[in-house]
């Protein structure tokens, strides 16, 4: 029996490969009509918006609930779960590259564009399209600010931003917990620091919720704040983003978990959400260091 | 739960009992999780992006048969020239390639599938529904977009026309389609092995491909970070890329391009390997260092990231980024010269015989190395401030993309398509296309070199009096491959079609497990593992 090969499944034919291109392409075509509609004529996109959006999410469940049907019916061989982890693994490596880009921007700005507006360098011939530019970061001042007017404070990484990192880093502790209770078949205490997670997820987007409420109406932080707005809402921006989705995934896990889902040996689906709850954290410290700090 | 879990599993057990060929119908192509099935939609797919990518093309050469503006408005010729470069690029090198990867991973490991067949077939059909939206911009108001293919800021930002968000949208779906299939072909390659198949006894096609899928994971989040950063920048008023607000428009080429070199190495290294397999079935010998290709494939894709600069050497860059990038630059010409030697050490003295797919590799070694000459040439920092954006750069990267990665397509389709349709094409037929195209693209690029090293510039829909014969010369070369390609299709579908069985090893001088299978093979291909020694 150990030396017989356990045939890869191959699944049969399935239609969410298809439904789900057709749910991007109302996303995508939606979206465009919604940004490029005259004023108020974006009801046609915003309804194809939604359609997509909720076919999407409609299909994402099918896909994952299937995938769940096919593991307890034993038809993964752990080479499959193997290509699983593989999978997941560049997945997180793809997200990772992503957030690079964002950074690099960052990076790119404060060491070389703003101090070669401000006359710096080997590029410092721009100074003299806004003379009397000072390079400065967080940057208040825009070189224009009749186009960009910059904000009249930043947020204060002693407040808000050093709570959120402890919140987010004992979260992926109390995750840690929630596994090492998993494998020692301790289910209630599985569940019980996965809640905790859950609720520390929630925590951190609540206070993000009331620090851009904060930023927009007390420091005139916004996204038209010059570049620092703009640098400083994408990457926390999308950093929440993933915080959300990984907070939904979390979720998800806790319901399976308390369905009696998940063995202490097989639980797959338990350690990718895993991976990618570490993964948000991760960027969240560099976030906190790079965005909020220096 | 439990009842869908009992119905899965007796669904699974009748299908596996009775289910060994397609279904029946349409629903073989939508529903599909087959890795054959895929990878033929692929490659009709690119080849529908090719022909329309290319008459586009051929639109932008009959404007320029002649000085002066003739048959199109001077916008609807830049729609014309980023829209050509765009379908070529993410519509038809790139699934042909992913297609190619489909059918002969699977079969070269010993695979029964691909590693995710339901996402395979996700990375696929995400294609045309963003290609029909790529399309259809060129119907809105104010026209598609009409910025080049690097659609650098603020043309594309500021000054693009509003059909910019939909081509942003658009990118977006090709990445996510790029990803995942890259996620399943390097799940399959580290996965789904057949015992005995160890890296280094891997076909150099899967080598390149693994490499290429690497760079496809590292990159494509790049180009999704950048169109939303200038999605951000038109719709939310953010100043990414707008120097007033703080930001720089050269952020936007520095992404773009680190981007974008990977990207070029993304369409030049499944060919490596395609002509790494072609040329030792024809020469008749192994193919010479092996080894040597694999470390030669994995440093040009190391090097493609720390060379993004040159492409922005006229922009202004401190003086030390253009020496750096500029020897950077120049590095790669080793690696890359590994492979050829290897190609030609291959040959030498080799019983070779001269079939279509052969043709088209030795067509491959020579003219990619005048292409790669010529970025040679381009990597010069001081020299490179002369060839700038003028047509010097369109003859050397359609040099080393076309008689490149297409006719490495081409070739791979000659080589393959007896074992995929279990038919002999018509090698007299074959013979023709590749001599067309051959002679078809020398005169359309070749004479590009010199109207570029005389200053002609790239994306302008008129020219000065001295450029008019050469230009003309181009023209009639582009017709004449265009028109060619017809035969390539003739040649494709008459395969299909008429039977003239092939033997199961095709090629006298054919080795791997792709050539142990029937002509054409099973449906589901490797079942249980071959033994590899």
């Amino acid at each position: 029996m150990q030396t017989e090969y356990q045939h890869y499944y191959v699944p049969n034919q399935s239609y969410f490969p298809i439904v789900a291109s057709i749910s991007l392409f109302c996303l995508a075509f939606g979206a465009g009509s919604f940004l490029t509609a005259a004023e108020g004529g974006g009801d046609f996109g915003m309804i194809l918006l939604f359609m997509g959006f909720i076919l999407l999410i409609t299909i994402i469940m099918n896909w994952f609930v299937t995938v769940a049907a096919e593991s307890r019916a034993g038809l993964y061989s752990p080479q499959m779960d193997k290509s699983f982890r593989w999978g997941m693994g560049w997945f997180i490596s793809s997200e990772v590259m992503f957030f690079v880009a964002f950074f690099g921007a960052l990076f790119y700005i404060r060491i070389f564009a703003v101090p070669w507006l401000a006359g710096e360098g080997d590029k410092g011939v721009s100074h003299m399209l806004w003379e009397g530019f000072v390079n400065q970061w967080p940057l208040m001042t825009t070189p224009d600010p009749s186009l960009f007017k910059g904000p009249e404070k930043v947020v204060d990484p002693w407040h808000i931003p050093l709570l959120n990192t402890i919140i987010l880093i004992s979260s992926s502790l109390t995750l840690t917990m929630s596994h090492k209770a998993l494998k020692l078949n301790n289910r209630r205490a599985t569940s019980l620091w996965l809640a905790l997670t859950v609720v520390l997820g929630f925590t951190f987007l609540y206070y993000q919720v009331i620090e851009y409420h904060e930023a927009y109406t007390e420091l005139g932080l916004t996204l038209a704040a010059g570049v620092y707005g703009s640098t400083f809402f994408i990457l926390t921006g999308f950093h929440g983003l993933h915080v959300t989705i990984g907070t939904i995934m979390l979720l998800c896990i806790l319901v399976r978990i308390l369905e009696g889902e998940f063995s202490a040996t097989k639980h797959f689906g338990f350690e990718a959400v895993a991976w990618y709850w570490h993964f948000v954290d991760v960027v969240w410290v560099g976030l906190f260091i790079f965005v909020y700090i220096l | 739960m439990s009842t869908t879990t009992e119905q899965i599993t007796e669904t699974s057990k009748a299908d596996t009992e009775h289910h060994h060929g397609p279904a029946k119908g349409m629903s073989r192509w939508f529903f599909t999780t087959n890795h054959k099935d895929i990878g033929t939609m692929y490659l009709w797919f690119s080849l529908a992006m090719f022909m329309t990518g290319g008459c586009m093309a051929l639109m932008v050469r009959a404007e320029l048969f002649q000085p002066g503006l003739q048959f199109i408005e001077p916008d609807f010729f830049n729609q014309m020239t980023t829209m050509h470069g765009l379908i070529m690029v993410f519509g038809a090198v790139m699934p042909a390639f992913v297609g190619l990867a489909n059918w002969m991973i699977p079969m070269m490991i010993g695979a029964p599938d691909m590693a995710l067949p339901r996402l395979n077939n996700w990375s696929f059909w995400i294609l045309p529904f963003a290609f029909s939206i790529m399309l259809m911009t060129l119907f809105m108001d104010g026209g598609g977009p009409n910025f080049g293919w690097t659609f650098y800021a603020p043309l594309s930002t500021t000054f693009a026309p509003p059909s910019v968000t939909y081509f942003i949208f658009a990118v977006h779906m090709m990445g996510i389609s790029s990803i995942m299939g890259a996620i399943n072909v390097i799940v399959t390659i580290l996965n789904m092995r057949a015992p005995g198949m160890i890296m280094m006894k891997l076909p150099l096609f899967v080598w390149t491909w693994l490499i290429t899928a690497f760079l496809l994971i590292l990159v494509m989040p790049i180009l999704a970070g950048l169109v939303t950063m200038m999605l951000m920048d038109i719709h939310f008023s953010t100043s990414f890329f707008s120097a007033a607000g703080g930001g720089d428009p050269v952020l936007f080429q520095h992404i773009f391009w680190f981007f974008g070199h990977p990207e070029v190495y993304i369409m030049i290294l499944p060919a490596f390997g395609i002509v790494s397999e072609i040329i030792p079935t024809f020469a008749r010998k192994k193919l010479f260092g092996y080894s040597s290709m694999v470390y030669a494939t994995s440093s040009i894709a190391f090097l493609s990231f720390i060379v993004w600069a040159h492409h922005m050497f006229t922009v202004g860059i401190p003086l030390m980024g253009e020496l750096f990038f500029m020897f950077a630059t120049m590095l790669i010409a080793v690696p890359t010269g590994v492979k050829v030697f290897n190609w030609v050490a291959t040959m030498f003295r080799g019983s070779m015989t001269f079939e279509t797919p052969m043709l088209f590799s030795i067509a491959f070694v020579v003219l990619f190395s005048i292409g790669g000459f010529s970025g040679l040439m381009l990597a010069i920092a001081p020299a490179d401030f002369q060839y700038h954006d003028t047509y010097f750069v369109v003859a050397h990267f359609h040099y080393v993309l076309v008689p490149g990665s297409v006719f490495s397509i081409m070739a791979g389709v000659y080589y393959w398509l007896p074992k995929w349709t279990g038919n002999y094409y018509d090698e007299r037929m074959g013979k023709i296309h590749f001599w067309l195209s051959f002679v078809g693209i020398n005169i359309t690029f070749f004479p590009m070199h010199f109207v570029g090293l005389a200053g002609m510039p790239r994306r302008v829909p008129d020219y000065a009096l001295q450029f008019a014969d050469f230009n003309a010369i181009s023209s009639v070369g582009a017709f004449l491959f265009g028109f060619s390609q017809l035969l390539f299709i003739y040649n494709v579908v008459s395969c299909i079609r008429k039977r003239n069985q092939a033997s199961n090893r095709v090629w006298e001088g054919s080795h791997g497990l792709e050539w142990t299978l029937t002509s054409p093979p099973p449906y589901h291909s490797f079942t249980t593992p071959p033994k590899v020694d």
